[in-house]
């Protein structure tokens, strides 16, 4: 079975995601989609799937032209799709999940998982995916849940299985067996589309490559293409994966912590009796899979937490128990994981947002009162200095792109005198321009000798960036290692599998 | 190097309790059992009309009674606090331990006096049954994702129209018909509002409250209070001994010789006990309170199953409406619901979104309530404004984090727009 799509065109008020995208995939064939975040590559599989309506173009399978108004008819027709964010009722079991919307029942409305549990446990042999039927699905790792999302497209017998940034939020190991498992689903038969950002692995699985930029298809590549010649098409110029790097000039040790351990408000232990230190002109990175205790980490290092118990100094000054004020008063900088939520107040002028550690004290005010001018004024610097794009700094911070926003909260941290710089995903869900630029930046702080602690999941970001990385795994340290580490070694830690090389925590 | 211990919020929970359950001990030794001057003697009696088995009444001195049960409390205690050092839940033995400060405060609290535990009890579940209605149409609703606090307005209309068209007809039948739809009506401007037009449910809510109130309250003055006769006097329904089941000692008089509106209830709770976790309209309806995008996904219309939840659950609260009218007393009066349907929705909440949580405690806030009114018949050393206040304080208390961990449906009293996700 094929799938063929034509002149697909979609526009949000003034913004067209997808311009007349042509696409296809044929039986047997995993083709991949590559572009940036917002390039429109989620918008379009929306479109297939029929959560979203074209404006124009059409859509066909096996070259019949096909109406798609709900999910419901891309089922029938045989598409099936696994989403960047699960689609799963995390309280429900995973039979549950599945029957979900195709409900059997018996006598007196009585729902029939039976049938379900059967067909799940025979997929899960067959592909050997180790799916239990009742598990809930909030206690699953996400490489299984994801496994549930592709049992349930085989369940209603998909021939078209398109993954939405399927590797987001597996580690190095669950992407390796997503990629074997998609080849053997492509050896039964089916066609594959397989979106990602990422172009290692787009190179590792893909037969045929189309590059979306901007809402347009911009051409076709085959997986054997250098990763360069994909990243310049991709963003549209010449892009230098490599940050440029100056051996480290270690100094003090400004960050100390020890023992540190964080619950949450029921009592589980979130983060379980850390420690580690990080030294001026140094970049410690904090690499893991997202969810094994690091926002918890970075929140702490703030005193934006409450049941944390052991020791974080700051040049040998306690921050635990202190205000926020206070921690922020030592000198650290924090640039949050969620921007949009943490970073920044979307509603307020992007001015106002670059001044909201420092609003309270002169030039912009004094005996209580504001001067606009003034922030205005030093707003105007921070713009040209950090190459923000904006019409105008009165403008609403959300009216930036990622890149933006992200670029005013570092404004606004790095403006201040720091010595400690702490930063959080930094990049996640920027385009390769910013991304750029943040990482020169980040370089810049370590070379100006702050001591700079980088939260990442991206393992490209930690090699690139780190003078030595620590890995956590489900809340503890389990091992901190030099960047010359292997991928797969670090990949191995990611998983939670401790080894004898690198120097144990 | 400092290294302070964590304390989790979960034991600083369960420690805080112990020490709030050991000061009531202490205060029910001193004031039940030392304090009072003399001993009188408490009678306690179990039967009611003609069960089979007669238990004969239970007479205690009123200061030997609060010594034995507060020190039956303290034993309690100690279970309760070994199995907190366990890091095991309190479960049965904080239940048993209340049940015991609360006979040693009825040896103080009726001493001198006789007190009908039959009657107690069936008085508590008549009280009960508007809000385990009134629950179960919270419940739907919240599990459908569609906050419900026009409880009150839904039971206040089913109310009002089982009382206005029992009497137009003089048929209690044709009362009881109508009550779901008045509340069903209520339903449909929640629904149509909440979903539709998105504003906001909890404000939406409340002033569908006042305007059922208003209208009621208008209707009643005008027109029922100045020709009662035709207008609001319905007949009710008269009690329906079950065979057999009626007649168990204790059990019998309390549940099974009731109107048949109670019976209805029992199915009610039955069937949506049973179709909330085995069902295809319970799977649906909690998947849609939960992550409505994610029911969309798989060809769900997300906002069809609440609008047509959210009918279902006035029909509900509707049908408890008629209680208050052709169930019981024949005629309407103005918020003869008296805020039932918020302490509804307090059930609700304490017993955390499940219809057997919320039927235990509708019965619990139903039997306060019936406690205070035996209590100030038969006379008390508590003034009579406090224990009116007992069913709201029970009620604070429960919501306020006495029940342990409690989750509200996800997507609970957010608007859903398809596609809007992303």
């Amino acid at each position: 079975m094929s799938l063929e799509l034509q002149g697909i065109t979609k526009r949000f008020g003034g913004l067209v995601a997808n311009d007349a995208i042509d696409f296809a995939v044929a039986d047997g064939e995993i083709h991949a989609i590559l572009g940036e975040n917002g390039a429109g590559k989620s918008t379009l599989m929306n479109i297939v799937y029929g959560l979203l309506q074209p404006d124009a173009g059409t859509i066909s399978v096996d070259g019949k032209e096909l109406t798609i108004h709900s999910p419901l008819d891309s089922l029938a027709a045989g598409i099936g799709m696994v989403h960047q964010h699960f689609m799963l009722i995390p309280v429900f079991t995973v039979a549950e999940n599945i029957v979900l919307g195709h409900e059997k029942t018996g006598l007196f409305g009585k729902l029939d998982l039976a049938t379900a549990r059967e067909e799940i446990l025979r997929i899960s042999q067959e592909f050997n995916f180790d799916v239990n039927p009742d598990a809930i699905v909030e206690d699953l790792p996400v490489g299984i849940q994801q496994r549930v999302e592709i049992i349930r497209a085989l369940i209603y017998d998909a021939k078209v299985l398109i993954l939405d940034e399927p590797t987001a939020v597996l580690t190095p190991q669950e992407t390796d067996e997503l990629l074997n498992n998609l080849k053997k689903l492509r050896e039964s038969g089916r066609a594959i589309v397989f979106i990602s950002h990422k172009l290692r692995e787009v190179k590792a699985i893909a037969d045929k490559i189309t590059i979306i930029r901007r809402g347009k298809v911009v051409g076709m590549a085959s997986p054997s293409s250098e990763q360069s010649e994909l990243a310049s098409l991709m963003v549209g110029r010449e892009v230098d994966l490599k940050v440029d790097k100056e051996p480290a000039k270690i100094g003090r040790e400004v960050l100390k912590v020890s023992h540190l351990t964080i619950q949450d408000h029921t009592g589980r232990t979130l983060v379980n009796n850390i420690s580690f230190h990080v030294n001026a002109g140094e970049v410690l990175a904090i690499a893991g899979v997202q969810g094994n205790g690091q926002s918890e980490v970075a929140e702490a290092m703030l005193g934006l937490r409450d049941h944390v118990a052991g020791s974080v100094l700051v040049d040998e000054q306690e921050i635990i128990g202190k205000k926020v004020v206070d921690c922020l008063e030592l000198g650290i900088a924090y640039v949050p994981e969620s921007r949009e939520l943490d970073g920044l107040i979307s509603t307020f002028s992007i001015a106002e947002n670059l001044i909201l550690d420092t609003h309270t004290s002169a030039p912009y005010a004094k005996f209580g009162r504001y001067f606009p001018d003034a922030v205005k004024k030093v707003a105007l610097e921070r713009v040209a200095e950090f190459d923000i794009r904006a019409q105008s700094v009165a403008d609403s911070a959300s009216s930036l792109s990622g890149g933006n926003k992200q670029k005013v909260v570092l404004a606004r941290e790095l403006s201040r005198p720091v010595k400690l710089v702490i930063i959080s995903q930094p990049t996640r869900g920027l385009d390769v321009g910013s991304i750029e630029f943040v990482h020169e930046r980040i370089v810049t702080e370590r070379n100006d000798g702050k001591a700079v602690l980088l939260f990442s999941t991206e393992l490209d970001e930690v090699y690139a960036l780190a003078d030595r990385i620590a890995i956590m795994f489900k809340g503890e340290i389990i091992a901190i290692a030099e960047p010359t580490i292997s991928r797969e070694e670090l990949g191995l830690f990611m998983a939670g599998v401790s080894s004898q090389k690198g120097v144990s925590a | 190097m400092k290294n302070k211990q964590v304390v989790s919020a979960l034991a600083k929970k369960r420690t805080r309790n112990l020490v709030i359950m050991a000061v009531l001990n202490v205060v029910s030794f001193i004031l039940f059992a030392y304090l009072p001057g003399k001993s009188q003697n408490v009678t306690f009696n179990f039967v009611l009309g003609d069960e089979w088995v007669i238990i004969h009444s239970w007479i205690i001195g009123s200061k030997f009674g609060a010594y034995c049960f507060s020190g039956l409390a303290v034993v309690f205690l100690g279970v309760a606090f070994l199995r907190a050092r366990q890091g095991k839940k309190l479960g049965a033995s904080a239940l048993a331990y209340a049940l015991s400060i609360f006979i040693a405060f009825m040896c103080w609290a009726a001493a001198g006096a006789a007190i009908s535990v039959t009657g107690l009890l069936q008085g508590g579940l008549f009280l009960a049954i508007p809000l385990v209605f009134g629950s179960l149409s919270g419940l739907i609703c919240e599990r459908s994702g569609v906050i419900n606090i026009a409880i009150e307005g839904q039971l206040l209309a089913g109310a009002f129209a089982a009382g206005v068209v029992g009497s137009l007809t003089q048929n209690a039948w044709a009362g009881l018909l109508v009550a779901p739809l008045a509340g069903a009506l209520i339903s449909l401007l929640l629904a149509t509002f909440a979903i539709k037009y998105a504003v906001d449910q909890v404000i939406l809510g409340f002033v569908i409250n006042v305007l059922v109130i208003g209208l009621t309250s208008f209707a009643s003055q005008r027109v029922l209070t100045t020709d009662s006769a035709t207008w609001n006097s319905s007949p009710i329904f008269s009690t329906i001994q079950i065979p057999v089941l009626s007649k168990i000692p204790l059990i019998g008089p309390i549940f099974f010789s009731q109107t048949i509106i109670v019976y209805m209830l029992y199915v009610i709770v039955a069937v949506i006990q049973l179709s909330l976790f085995k069902s295809k309209w319970g799977l649906r309806m909690r998947a849609v309170g939960e992550l409505p995008v994610a029911a969309e996904s798989v060809g769900i219309d997300v906002n069809k199953v609440r609008f047509r939840n959210v009918l279902i659950a006035g029909l509900v609260a509707g049908l408890g409406g008629a209680f208050f009218t052709v169930g019981s007393s024949g005629a309407f009066s103005r918020q003869m619901t008296a805020g039932m349907g918020f302490i509804a929705l307090a059930a609700l909440i304490f017993g955390k979104w499940t219809p057997l949580g919320a039927v235990a405690a509708a019965l619990l806030f139903g039997f306060a309530d019936q406690l205070r009114t035996v209590l100030s018949i038969t006379g008390t050393p508590i003034p009579s404004e406090f224990m009116v206040m007992v069913p709201y304080i029970v009620t604070i208390i429960a919501v306020s984090g006495f029940v342990g961990k409690v989750r509200a449906p996800a997507s609970d009293g957010i608007p859903y727009k398809r596609g809007g996700s992303h």
